[in-house]
């Protein structure tokens, strides 16, 4: 975004770059991820859309990523944003494997760098507009923690990013606890995923499961959550309000 | 090595393939005081000799703290270590910050290796006449590092550099193949007695030596000297207590011994005052 200003002297026109391109909003953008640590590790859930503004445009798009051999990425707000994030991650994993000396960042070192990036580019008036959520496991410990667009971060047993942090943390601060099982995670956050599909508009019904155990990372297919809308008050929805909608 | 016409500058070949300057800076090292390395799977200990520039002052420091988990011990000229052990703490602090997590000791040698090569072909600079011990902790265990003024630079189980470290290094060629295994206090009896070595028959003080230890549970930190002086009271106590019975004869044998002493510091005056 260039904002050229051109000045009217009379004699000629001069056009002046007033400010350096810095984002001002967002375009394409991603709605929430839930995440949680279990017993092997980490999940993550998202639903594959990508909203432009309140048009639910693209239906197909991974906003959950490997990162290295020990980490998950998973990023909600604007989509290109993330593709230029996972091009540093790419960069940074690529110079690690180059090393090859049995060193790896693990995600608490990508956490960690990662908070440094979003925290510069807000010092600089010029965010990625992003909440990032990293989970993974190295030697054993899950890592899970979250970074946000103005560089707050912070590490968590669950986590999520924008209506999430509403509708879902409170499902997982009641029914979270240590050790979780596969299954169990799984229905934990697809009970999660099913009120964000409910009353979050800009949710599709089409959503991934991401796990990451000390093993490596597995993404699921995406798939459907089965949903309700015979609720008797659903059929005749103006009733009690002629006239409304 | 003599002089001839190709050691002028560092970015001169000989027609034998050796770049002289290079090999003068490392034999700058060799002229420094003796400093000694050992590892073992979990711990790595740096010690050294204590060499002041006169009876007045005060004894340089050879070894520095770079991070919690590294350490480094330097040998030749003490300016060059003092500038090189700041870039390493520079290095390591910044990838604290950027990682919050320690810089795997691997990875800053290879970066220091590579600022004492860029040294070597460049026709304004001159190598750095230091060589270093790096000792620190990695994903894999300990490690033992010998980075050298060339830009080389070696992993071992143990290591000893400066004047009179042959003597240290035959001592440990013996011992070695039991370090990986020690427990923290034999890795530690091992060095101070490696450093006796190179006294070369003057009497083992805990003043006369500095010794430093940095394990997997265990940030580098220094022993103070009363750790230090119990430890040789395990080996040495036999020759203390002798000296003490016999002291009325012993005084004039204890003046040819502070002689010998003296001797052996102003046979080291060919050495620059640079280098310590």
């Amino acid at each position: 975004m260039t904002f050229t200003v051109p000045i009217d002297n009379g004699d000629s026109v001069k056009i002046a770059e007033e400010e350096s391109q810095r984002t001002l909003y967002p375009y394409v953008t991603g709605t929430s991820i839930v995440a949680i640590k279990y017993k092997d590790g980490v999940l993550m859930a998202s639903d594959m859309g990508g909203s432009y503004g309140s048009t639910l445009r693209y239906k197909n798009i991974e906003r959950v990523k490997a990162i290295g051999k020990h980490s998950l990425l998973g990023a909600s707000g604007e989509i290109s944003d993330f593709q230029e994030i996972l091009r540093y991650l790419d960069e940074l994993t690529l110079n690690d494997n180059m090393w090859d000396d049995g060193n790896s960042l693990g995600p608490k070192e990508i956490h960690n760098y990662l908070t440094r990036v979003m925290y510069n580019r807000r010092n600089k008036f010029d965010p990625l507009w992003n909440t990032l959520v990293l989970g993974g496991v190295k030697n054993g410990k899950s890592y899970l923690g979250m970074v946000s667009m103005i560089g707050v971060s912070f590490e968590d047993d669950h986590v999520a990013t924008g209506f999430g942090n509403h509708l879902a943390r409170p499902i997982l601060r009641d029914e979270w606890h240590a050790d979780l099982s596969f299954e169990d995670g799984v229905k934990l956050l697809e009970k999660c995923m099913r009120v964000l599909l409910y009353r979050d508009r800009s949710a599709i019904n089409k959503l991934q499961i991401a796990k990451i155990t000390e093993e490596g990372v597995t993404v699921s297919q995406p798939y459907s959550l089965k949903t309700f809308w015979e609720f008797s008050s659903f059929h005749n929805p103006t009733a009690g309000a002629e006239g409304s909608w | 090595m003599f002089r001839n016409q190709y050691d002028t500058d560092v970015t001169t070949w000989s027609p034998t393939g050796r770049l002289f300057q290079v090999e003068y800076a490392m034999e700058a090292v060799k002229q420094g005081s003796a400093a000694i390395g050992l590892r073992s799977r979990s711990h790595v200990v740096l010690a050294c000799v204590n060499k002041a520039q006169s009876e007045l002052s005060s004894h340089q420091r050879k070894i520095f703290k770079v991070d919690d988990h590294i350490g480094v011990a330097i040998a030749g000229l003490t300016a060059d270590g003092r500038v090189l052990s700041r870039y390493m703490r520079s290095e390591s602090i910044n990838h604290s910050f950027t990682y919050e997590s320690p810089l795997p000791v691997g990875r800053l040698v290879v970066h220091l290796a590579d600022k004492a090569q860029v040294c070597t072909q460049r026709s304004w600079k001159r190598p750095y006449g230091v060589g270093l011990l790096v000792g620190g902790l990695d994903e894999s265990g300990a490690h033992l590092y010998y980075n050298c003024p060339s830009g080389n630079y070696f992993e071992y189980q143990a290591f000893a550099i400066g004047s009179r470290s042959q003597a240290a290094k035959t001592y440990l060629e013996r011992r070695f193949e039991s370090f990986q295994e020690s427990s923290r206090e034999d890795l530690i009896k091992d060095a101070i007695m490696a450093i006796r070595e190179t006294l070369q028959g003057e009497t083992l003080k805990s003043s006369l030596c500095t010794v430093s230890v940095l394990g997997v549970d265990e940030a580098f930190h220094f022993l103070d000297q009363e750790s230090i002086q119990k430890v040789i009271d395990t080996f040495e106590k036999v020759p203390e207590e002798e000296e003490d019975a016999g002291e009325g004869e012993a005084e004039p044998e204890a003046a040819p011994a502070a002689g010998t002493g003296e001797q052996g510091g102003s046979g080291d005056q060919d050495v620059a005052p640079m280098e310590i």
